[in-house]
């Protein structure tokens, strides 16, 4: 007897297992019971599991009958006539969705001429085992596993046009490429996925060569004469937001240019770029600190100010500002309520940016790399026929990443550009390298892709042939205008008196523990006291009782609370830091006496 | 020579042992240049004043260390002896830690039985013997209230044991029941007269682990040929009892617990055995960490006679300076213990002053100017 299990609940018994899941999927596909419903027969506890529930990953495979898949020749003709659908085929029960579940008790065969009488299904292609965005990396049948898988995450963060509506949508971190393209070498899921509206990457001529030594260490070198043509240049978009908010007691923001007797009133330079209504005007520009969205709010505490305060209590300046280390134009501005019917207003800032050293590039391959020179047209090397590249790759990251889609794809992207033509690069179905190589040589170049190049710097010939082509290459969203930083001084923590932490803090860079040691190891004494001035602090501590005194800035002096004004006081140089321990111990009940003594 | 005598002085012995042996034969101008060059040499060495040598050895062997932590979990040298190594080991070792993963021993034998003989019986006298591995079967007698046991005269045989020996060691074990040999079969019958089923059935559980013959500790033991000799190696150690065998080289054996060394053979033995230990790990991970630093770490762990973990109950526990002890793990626990007893901090040593950002007592901060006036 098998027990049956119908979403994980028992609901009988069965004489025959096996020969009542096969005649339950049979009944599915003539269609009797629901299509999304699965059943899997687990032969170890011979028991039945119906599946009918939601969150399962199923996936189509076309079936398989006496070693025959029921998808035939004239079904692919009226597909391709375009009399019938994919969703007729499921209907038809010639494909069917397998869960994890009944995959168990499925032979699934990849290629046709690979069936036998044992199977049960044919996959619809090799590339079904692939995810979407990895579908999209072309040759990826020659790559290492973990450099497809890198590919096609870098594929996720290329700058392109990532949606057609943009121009009305206020999306946080976003960045447009201004000239994006369909890539030469592609794959058929980009036909599938209509890559074409979304694009998010250039055909770019990519030359593998060292060149001066800055591309080491995945840095590539990018021609600035093609930056200036377009190359990789995008937009970056920044929203912000302001609301009316409403507070008790009937009072309100207003989104408006504050009054000068505002509390924390800026200058007036900084309301600048405002219109009456307190929002800038589309079209200006607009640097760190400026003010984008005039705002001001009710007092805080307004209970006990009423009582005292003679003046009316002034409101409190709230403005929206650019955000640091930012700037921009403004781009688009939104006056709208929100869902509680508070008036809010929302202003895209745009920012023009164009490659420079510090930027993130990659191939489709995993082999991403960071701009590490721009050069002159004039300086790039060039080949005998004069074409300059606009990216020049380190050949040594390659034998070890084994990157050889890469390669395949330069010689794709090669064939496609002299050819004018698409070439189809998808994993496993791709044209074969040997089919390109033909045509390469066909349209006069050297099959294997070297061509002779010229130090752009000296018009000397260089000894070894350099493997050119076309790539497809994307610009990252990662640039350095969003991640520059440095600091001498700047604003500090209220409670501790050390410098801020983050960029938008305008904060330090922390010299931690580790990095603490890696100076007592060297025993620079001197130089790790110095790093760590940052919050030193002056206290007078009383020589009697070993407490921190006080200093009376009216009488200049200073005195002890405790021992009165007769014990002697002298200053110590501490970290700020330090005193708050002083301070929390004095809390716990500890008392923490100071000994003072010379230092000399 | 009198060069030698001159040298002795200035020089370890153990450098000045090493010229002599090396200059046999030259002129006494030439050893007298050689030795020049050598003191030289030496003095270059010298670790200079002020050199942080305790974070540095920290620094190298951390450094070195977290490149191990992949490759942990390595069956080490011999067939299905599994030897914890690596870094779970290092720390093993560092933190003093008295309960062992792995305790293992490697026995070395006298001559003739290092050559194979009797090697068999030698090891079988090693392993530790408990009822259940010479026993076929268990059996109550619900209405007697005994359990009957049948031994395994096989596997008696290879022990050499006989069943009244055996009989021996179980009734010796406790006087809550009487044992009754009856063949090859151990009858066992509760003296108590208020009989209980559960009674029984504990003392079954309990007499399986009742200790027969062999060493109290080894579980098990695997000879090996190693170079031109056999050696037993051992899962589980008891270094006292093993030495006490006539059979055994105890110049050569040796144990991987640094505890039970430091009990048999004192604390120098203790901190050859850290090193050792350290070591080992080291060379098959195939590091290349400098010796000193390995014998300065050791040197800390044994320094006050008993052996102390890098740990805050062990080295960490004895620093002089409160602020220190707090700034390793429980900070609350070491300032109120210390406010309890009035605790007095020197600020000494580094932590304390990069606390409190004072200048650290090492590298460029030690010299103090001193001043004389005239």
């Amino acid at each position: 007897m098998t027990e049956v299990y119908l979403n994980d609940k028992i609901i009988g018994e069965v004489e025959n297992g096996k020969i009542f899941a096969r005649q339950m999927i049979d009944e599915r596909r003539k269609n009797n019971l629901p299509g999304d419903v699965n059943i899997f027969h687990d032969e170890q506890s011979d028991s039945i599991f119906i599946n009918s529930s939601k969150g399962r990953v199923r996936r189509p495979l076309i079936i398989v009958r006496d070693g025959k898949p029921l998808l035939t020749e004239e079904h692919l003709e009226k597909l391709e006539k375009g009399e019938m659908g994919f969703n007729d085929l499921v209907r038809q029960g010639i494909i069917e969705y397998l869960d994890a579940g009944e995959e168990e008790n499925a032979l699934v065969s990849f290629h046709e001429d690979e069936l036998t009488t044992s199977h049960t299904h044919l996959e619809i292609g090799p590339l079904a085992m692939l995810g979407l965005s990895t579908s999209l990396v072309p040759y990826a049948n020659f790559s290492q596993g973990s450099r497809v898988n890198i590919g096609s995450k870098s594929l996720k963060q290329g700058v392109g046009a990532y949606c057609s509506n943009w121009a009305t949508r206020m999306d946080m971190d976003i960045s447009l490429l201004h000239t994006p393209q369909m890539p030469i070498v592609k794959s058929i899921m980009h036909d599938i996925s209509d890559y074409r509206s979304h694009p998010s990457g250039q055909n770019i001529v990519v030359a593998v060569m060292s060149y001066e030594g800055y591309n080491m260490d995945d840095a590539i070198i990018l021609n600035q004469s093609s930056i200036e043509r377009g190359l990789a240049r995008s937009t970056y978009y920044r929203p912000y937001a302001a609301e009316e908010l409403r507070y008790a007691g009937g009072l309100i923001d207003e989104i408006d240019v504050p009054d000068k007797d505002v509390k924390g009133y800026r200058s007036e330079s900084d309301y600048a770029h405002l219109e009456g209504d307190g929002v800038v005007y589309v079209g200006a520009r607009v640097d760190e600190g400026d003010v984008i969205i005039g705002k001001s709010s009710p007092p805080r505490f307004l209970s006990s100010m009423d009582e005292y305060s003679l003046t009316s209590a002034s409101r409190r300046e709230s403005s929206t500002t650019v955000k640091h280390g930012e700037e921009g134009v403004v781009d688009f501005v939104l006056l709208s309520r929100n869902e509680e019917g508070n008036r809010l207003v929302q202003v895209r800032v745009r920012d023009q940016r164009i490659p420079e050293i510090g930027d993130k590039f990659t191939s489709r391959h995993g082999q991403k790399g960071i701009v590490g020179l721009l050069l002159n047209q004039s300086d790039m090397p060039f080949t005998a026929s004069g074409i300059v590249p606009d990216l020049i790759f380190s050949p040594h990251s390659i034998p070890s990443r084994m990157t050889v889609g890469h390669m395949i794809e330069l010689i794709g992207g090669k064939v496609g550009a002299l050819g004018g033509r698409f070439v189809n690069g998808t994993t496993f179905s791709a044209e074969s390298e040997e089919d390109l190589r033909k045509e390469l040589q066909m349209l006069g170049f050297k099959d294997n892709g070297l061509e002779t190049m010229y130090n752009g710097m000296t018009g000397k010939q260089f000894k070894a042939r350099i493997f050119v082509g076309n790539m497809y290459y994307m610009r990252l969203k990662y640039m350095v205008a969003n991640k520059i930083q440095s600091r001498a001084t700047g604003p500090i923590q209220l409670l501790t008196r050390q410098p801020t932490e983050g960029r938008a803090k305008e904060g330090g860079l922390r010299l931690g523990e580790m990095e603490k040691d890696t100076f007592v190891a060297h025993g620079a004494s001197l130089t790790l006291k110095e790093r760590f001035d940052s919050d030193i602090t002056t206290i007078p501590v009383c020589e009697e009782c070993g407490m921190i005194a006080v200093y009376n800035e009216w009488k200049k002096e200073s005195y002890c609370p405790m021992c009165g004004e007769n014990s002697t006081v002298n200053n110590i140089e501490v970290s700020y830091a330090f005193k708050l321990i002083l301070d929390e111990l004095k809390s716990l009940g500890v008392y923490p006496k100071l000994v003072l003594e010379n230092k000399y | 020579m009198k060069i030698f005598d001159e040298y002795k002085e200035k020089l370890p012995l153990k450098i000045v042992e090493e010229v002599r042996e090396h200059t046999k034969g030259l002129t006494s101008d030439k050893i007298k240049k050689i030795f020049e060059k050598v003191y030289d040499e030496y003095v270059s060495s010298l670790v200079d004043a002020g050199e942080s040598v305790g974070l540095i050895a920290a620094e190298s062997l951390g450094e070195r260390s977290t490149q191990m932590t992949l490759n942990t979990f390595h069956f080490a040298g011999v067939s299905e002896m599994s030897v914890t190594l690596g870094l779970p080991r290092i720390i093993e070792v560092l933190d003093g830690r008295k309960t062992l993963s792995t305790p293992t021993m490697e026995i070395y034998l006298k001559s003739p039985y290092n050559k194979g003989k009797d090697i068999q019986k030698i090891a079988a006298a090693i392993k530790e013997t408990v009822l259940d591995d010479i026993v076929d079967e268990y059996s109550i007698n619900i209405v007697d209230l005994t359990i009957e046991i049948k031994l395994n005269k096989e596997k008696m045989k290879e022990l050499s044991l006989i069943p009244s020996v055996v009989s021996k060691a179980v009734s010796k074990k406790s006087k809550k029941y009487s044992v009754k040999l009856d063949g090859d079969v151990l009858v066992l019958k509760l003296k108590n007269k208020e009989e209980n089923l559960n009674e029984v059935y504990k003392i079954k559980g309990a007499i399986k682990k009742i200790h027969i013959s062999g060493i109290k500790g080894i579980n098990q033991i695997l000879p090996v040929r190693r170079k031109d000799e056999f050696i037993i190696i051992t899962a589980g150690s008891n270094l006292k009892e093993v030495l006490k065998m006539d059979e055994v080289d105890a110049t050569r054996t040796v144990t991987n617990d640094i505890y039970e060394i430091h009990a048999l053979l004192g604390i120098e033995a203790a901190r050859q055995a850290i090193i050792d230990e350290v070591n080992k790990v080291l060379e098959s991970q195939g590091l290349d960490v400098d010796l000193r630093h390995v014998l300065l770490i050791a040197d800390t762990m044994c320094t006050i006679g008993d052996i102390k973990g890098i740990t805050r109950y062990g080295v960490v526990s004895e620093k002089a300076s409160v602020l220190a002890r707090a700034s390793f793990e429980t900070p609350l626990r070491h300032i109120i213990n210390a406010a309890l007893i009035g605790e007095k901090d020197e600020l000494n040593s580094v932590i304390e002053n990069v606390m409190l950002n004072q200048s650290i007592p090492v590298g460029t901060g030690l010299p103090g100017l001193i001043t004389k006036f005239k």
